[in-house]
């Protein structure tokens, strides 16, 4: 049981008291049947009575029989209700969270397993609320009711009852335990599986090349037959436990029969009393059996409301300002500094840069020189550690700069047109990710962009065209394709601001001279920050930044660098132009 | 149908073992319904009064049942679940084994991870197969029969109405779940699976929604996705809930029923037993229920998994394979035309190339040319159209596989790092290689040194995909990789793609040094990261297809 779940039960309030009610009902119904089964029997064995005087009680059996199956209709619908709502509750809950925690969250390598959580991890909740609830309450709930019907009319299976029912909690721990090492055993192993099965298929056609494919085969019977040992072994855990507890159950049933069998001998008990005493002793072990098979239900339920909840709880930054993007002539960094995983790993040292409006500056340096983390910056996907970026408006007035943290996040970043290395594109047509830059863009619009792109002649060869489904990320898409839609998408926008994040790294010569071309007119009195490593992308810059291990080194136009013959001009050295 | 009927018949060769765990499940079942009848036999007796040996074994007899009921049930589960993971087992190696014959072209028709989907959850999926499928029906039917014979003794109208019951039920009710799955529960699976890309791709692409200011518009996509299956979802929860309130009225109004009918037809004593009786043996029947749930399940797993199994190998091996050339490495093309399937645009049209031994070609052109179906072609992993390719005048198509491939050294943009050490990820190049030649080779492609400053040297794990290296080092190590393979011809195709402009110089410079004295293609774009004075030859590739049309 996870508190947390049970009060995510309170949206659907009516429902969630409806199964605990109908679950109590249940347990009411099964002991009037008991009684009735048990009063027709004695009735036409002890009494000798024929069928046509016990048609009264018949009828009423037949109305219990009836009402056992709307109860349990009733339980079912009403749980589903409550796992229907309880999912898409938490569902949006959880993207709502994840959209506000923003990419520096998903990013640190867990996007993959984020999925899952909200993928697989919700659903896993469907189990618990559909399956796991109801036996837990019928288990709690029918039991008791038994019991106390037994009670009154005798004393000695009342004892035999409960001295074995403690046994069930001390069992269903247990048997808790051997699922919960079983499932997370299973699902390890299978991992491991999984992971094999990956490695080889996408490594396949290596193999192959140098001829080591069909050695596979007897690994892979090796681990899938280490799964299948290892998998047994848990579950004979798993079975004897099962056992153990079938057998209480079992046995505690014939002493119930034994015991009130002797005792009708001497005539110390009725015949009916004791019938109706052997009936129901099934089922009062039955929610117990039922709730062993279901253990492992409530496990993964359980163990996906921690992996949920851990994203939820997670801090929010801070809301964005109220501010609306005031009117600036610049961009200010001021001794900015950035580190990640703990402050283990510097991205940034304090670093200070003026970006001035409608200049084109170009940042470049090696991998991990910190290009990319001022890119997350101006787009507020990192925060400074210390230090504050600043829109500063020098004309009008001189004392008026704002921080860029006061200033509404989403307005701010509508003025800027994002090219990433390798920008995202959803599982929509080819024209809904380009029109993604401007959701008002018509199809002349998305052609011209597209064209800009120079991505018009690749779509117009895909199977539909611009209505292309892209797939999973493009799947659909090369990397080169790719990225010329993500460049579309940014163009369309005209924001105020273009930053291009290795915007032309995957393309080839001929495309890059193409689109960077184009550019030159397209980006013309907007303020443009090129990041590359491909110095042809940044040789027409206005001002080149040289960053290095998180500093600037250099920085100046072309020209002035190549004099100096510093960094700059050692990456030229490998470079082309 | 004709899916399951295969996977049945690779149960063949576990027979004895099935028919045991059938055996063991009908005598489970069979305990507990001798348990509830003999109780019931003994209480009625009993009341009677007629002394205790008028119990005669009864009393012993219901402690033995209660007993029985339990083991039998354990023996049961291990031996079915047994004989289930030894097929899963079968299945995988099977599966794998049919996968890796297949040509190129036909394995990229699957991406890796779906490829990974059949062979782990689909098999996984396989398990209720026979624990779901084949064995309720036929401990059902079985205990049906049983309890037909054995009610008959005490009356025949009773164990009709029984019988009756029990086939009913048992057909019933599978049939309304299989009935309902078809009406909802493939809808529920469709749906689920389109929200599950929206979240994904909301996931994924959550830095793309932010910058663009997209994440009012995902949220809706989500929501309607999310509200649609909802409504599927309940239509599926009522079509559930009535079953199992309808599983219940069966067994109960199967109890009242032959009560009913047995009142003054059996003898008094024998009344309690006959009902008790009753409702325990439809735990043979109940179980069934999950049956025509699975039946779909299973169908659309195996029909999955038969799916890559049941492909006939596109390059069939040569019947009279010939010897490969022993010092004769000219590479030859003549007339080669290659497309990826029928249908898709020629990739190289009547395209012939001949190269020296020891000669260097350069083959450049834009992404999408071709240039990376050489390789395919050369290496036999996709069927040319037209053509012939020949190395020191023997037919490639003649040679066995395992032969062709050897006269290949190949390396590409994205070297593939098995999930295992750097020593293995070496030796791939060749088994037999001792220590000293992988550290040879390490040396002969400059990261031996790399190597060495690891935390374990050359027995560093590199992680999955080997995400712990860096661009240039795997291709370091793909070089050292294939310079232990000792091909006289080395085909480099796009080897410096994903590098920087230093590291790229510096990777090339590696290995065309290492490979000096072979036959040399390098295929690249980046054409200005290469000295075209080291060549001997230069293609440049155009886009084929429009030279054709």
């Amino acid at each position: 049981m996870d508190k947390r779940l049970i009060g995510e039960a309170r949206l659907a309030r009516f429902a969630f008291g409806a199964t605990v009610g109908l679950s109590l009902l249940g347990g009411l119904l099964i002991v009037g049947q008991a009684l009735l089964l048990s009063r027709i029997i004695s009735r036409a064995f002890v009494a000798g009575a024929e069928r046509s005087e016990l048609t009264g009680l018949f009828v009423g059996l037949l109305l219990l029989v009836g009402l056992r199956a709307l109860n349990q209709i009733g339980i079912q619908l009403t749980a589903d209700s409550v796992a229907i709502r309880v999912k898409q509750a938490l569902r949006r809950r959880l993207v709502a969270h994840l959209l506000k925690l923003g990419p520096a969250y998903t990013r640190e390598g867990r996007s993959g397993e984020l999925a899952l959580t909200a993928t697989d991890g919700i659903e896993a909740l469907d189990s618990y609320f559909r399956d796991y609830l109801p036996t837990l309450f019928t288990f709690l709930l029918v039991p008791l009711v038994i019991l106390l019907f037994v009670l009154p009319v005798d004393l000695l299976t009342f004892g035999v009852l409960l001295v074995t029912a403690p046994l069930i909690p001390i069992f269903m721990v247990l048997i808790g335990q051997m699922a919960g090492t079983l499932a997370q055993n299973r699902y390890a192993q299978l991992g491991q599986l999984s992971a094999h099965f990956l490695d080889v298929m996408q490594g396949l056609t290596t193999l192959k090349l140098f001829n080591r494919s069909r050695a596979q085969i007897q690994i892979i019977a090796r681990i899938t037959d280490q799964y299948r040992q290892s998998t047994l072994a848990v579950l004979r855990v798993a079975f004897l436990s099962a056992f153990v507890l079938e057998l209480v159950a079992m046995i505690s049933i014939a002493v119930v029969a034994v015991e009130v069998g002797l005792r009708l001998l001497y005539g110390r008990i009725l015949f009916e009393q004791a019938l109706f005493l052997l009936v129901l002793a099934p089922d009062f072990y039955q929610p117990l059996r039922q709730l062993g098979a279901r253990f492992h239900a409530g496990q993964d339920g359980v163990a996906a409301a921690k992996r949920i909840y851990a994203i939820l709880n997670h801090p929010l930054p801070d809301a964005a300002g109220p501010v609306t993007v005031p009117d600036f002539t610049e961009i200010r960094f001021e001794a900015v500094s950035v580190a990640f995983a703990a402050g283990e790993r510097v991205a940034l040292h304090p670093l200070s840069l003026t970006i001035k409006r409608g200049e084109h500056l170009a940042l470049v340096g090696t991998t991990g020189s910190g290009k990319s983390t001022v890119a997350n910056l101006l787009l507020r996907f990192v925060e400074p550690d210390n230090g504050r970026i600043l829109l500063v408006n020098k004309d009008s007035n001189p004392a008026t700069s704002i921080p860029l943290n006061k200033v509404d996040t989403n307005a701010w970043r509508a003025a800027i047109g994002w090219v990433p290395q390798q920008g995202y594109l959803f599982n929509v047509s080819v024209a809904d990710n380009i029109r993604l830059g401007r959701e008002a863009a018509g199809d002349a619009e998305i052609e011209a962009a597209a064209q800009a792109a120079n991505a018009d002649q690749f779509i117009g060869q895909l199977p539909q065209g611009y209505n292309t489904i892209v797939g999973e990320n493009g799947t659909r898409l090369s990397g080169g394709q790719a990225q010329r839609l993500a460049l579309a998408r940014a163009l369309i926008r005209r924001p105020e601001i273009y930053l291009f994040d290795e915007a032309t790294a995957s393309l080839d010569g001929n495309n890059e001279r193409i689109i960077l071309e184009n550019l030159r007119t397209l980006t013309a009195g907007a303020t443009v920050i090129t990041i590359a490593h491909r110095l042809a992308a940044v040789r027409r810059a206005d001002r080149i930044v040289v960053l290095d291990n998180g500093r600037i080194v250099e920085s100046g136009s072309h020209a002035e660098l190549i004099d100096r013959r510093g960094a700059y001009f050692e990456l030229l050295q490998y470079g082309e132009i | 149908m004709a899916n399951l009927l295969t996977i049945l018949r690779l149960l063949r060769p576990f027979l004895k073992q099935l028919l045991l765990s059938l055996l063991l499940g009908v005598l489970t079942i069979g305990s507990g319904i001798a348990l509830m009848m003999t109780s019931a036999w003994l209480i009625s007796t009993a009341a009677l009064q007629l002394g205790i040996t008028s119990l005669g074994l009864a009393p012993t007899a219901v402690r033995f049942f209660g007993l029985s009921r339990a083991v039998f049930r354990y023996l049961e589960r291990l031996v079915s679940h047994d004989v289930t993971f030894r097929l899963l087992a079968r299945l995988r190696v099977w599966f794998y084994e049919r996968l890796e014959p297949l040509s190129l072209v036909q394995l990229q028709a699957f991406r890796s991870g779906d490829l990974m989907g059949r062979v782990v959850s689909d098999i996984d999926e396989l398990q209720n197969f026979y624990l779901r499928l084949v064995n309720p029906p036929l401990v059902a039917l079985v205990i049906t029969i049983g309890m037909g014979i054995g009610m008959a003794f005490f009356d025949g109208p009773t164990a009709l109405v029984l019988v009756g019951f029990m086939l009913a039920a048992g057909t019933i009710l599978p049939l309304f779940t299989w009935w309902s799955g078809q009406q909802a529960g493939s809808q529920v699976v469709a749906t689920r699976s389109r929200l599950n890309t929206h979240l994904v791709d909301t996931v994924q692409g959550l830095a793309d929604s932010l910058a663009f200011g997209h994440q009012r518009q995902q949220a809706v996509l989500l929501h309607s996705a999310g509200s649609d299956l909802a409504t599927w979802e309940r239509r599926l929860g009522r079509l559930d809930s009535l079953q199992g309130g309808l599983s219940l009225l069966l067994v109960n109004l199967a109890a009242v029923s032959v009560l009913w009918v047995a009142i003054g037809r059996v003898d008094g004593v024998l009344l309690a037993a006959v009902t008790l009786g009753s409702i325990a043996a439809f735990e043979a029947i109940t179980p069934l229920a999950l049956a025509g749930q699975h039946l779909g399940k299973e169908t659309a797993a195996a029909g999955r998994v038969l799916e890559i199994v049941e492909n006939v190998p596109a390059i069939p091996e040569p019947i009279r394979p010939v010897s490969p050339p022993a010092n004769n490495f000219v590479l030859a093309m003549a007339g080669v035309t290659f497309r990826y399937g029928p249908g898709e645009r020629p990739v190289l049209v009547d395209f012939s190339l001949t190269v020296p031994q020891g000669g260097c070609v350069l083959i450049t052109g834009e992404s999408g040319v071709g240039k990376s179906s050489l390789i395919n072609v050369l290496l036999r992993l996709a069927p040319i159209e037209a053509g012939r390719i020949t190395v020191g005048g023997v037919d490639l198509n003649r040679l066995p596989h395992e032969e062709l491939v050897s006269l290949f050294g190949v390396m590409t943009q994205r070297t593939h790092l098995f999930n295992t050490t750097v020593l293995e990820n070496i030796r791939i190049g060749r088994k037999s290689a001792s220590q000293a030649d992988v550290v040879a080779a390490a040396q002969a492609a400059q990261i031996h040194e790399f190597v060495q400053s690891l935390p374990q040297g050359y027995d560093t794990y590199v992680g999955e995909g080997g995400a712990l290296l860096s661009g240039g080092e795997r291709q370091r190590l793909a070089l050292a990789r294939m310079l232990l393979k000792e091909a006289p011809i080395w085909l480099l195709d796009e080897i410096t793609a994903n590098l920087d402009p230093i590291t790229a110089v510096k990777v090339m410079e590696a290995v065309l040094a290492a490979g000096s004295g072979r036959t040399l293609l390098v295929m690249t774009h980046r054409t200005e990261l290469v000295d075209r004075e080291q060549f001997d030859q230069t293609i440049s590739l155009t886009n084929m297809p429009d030279q054709a049309a």
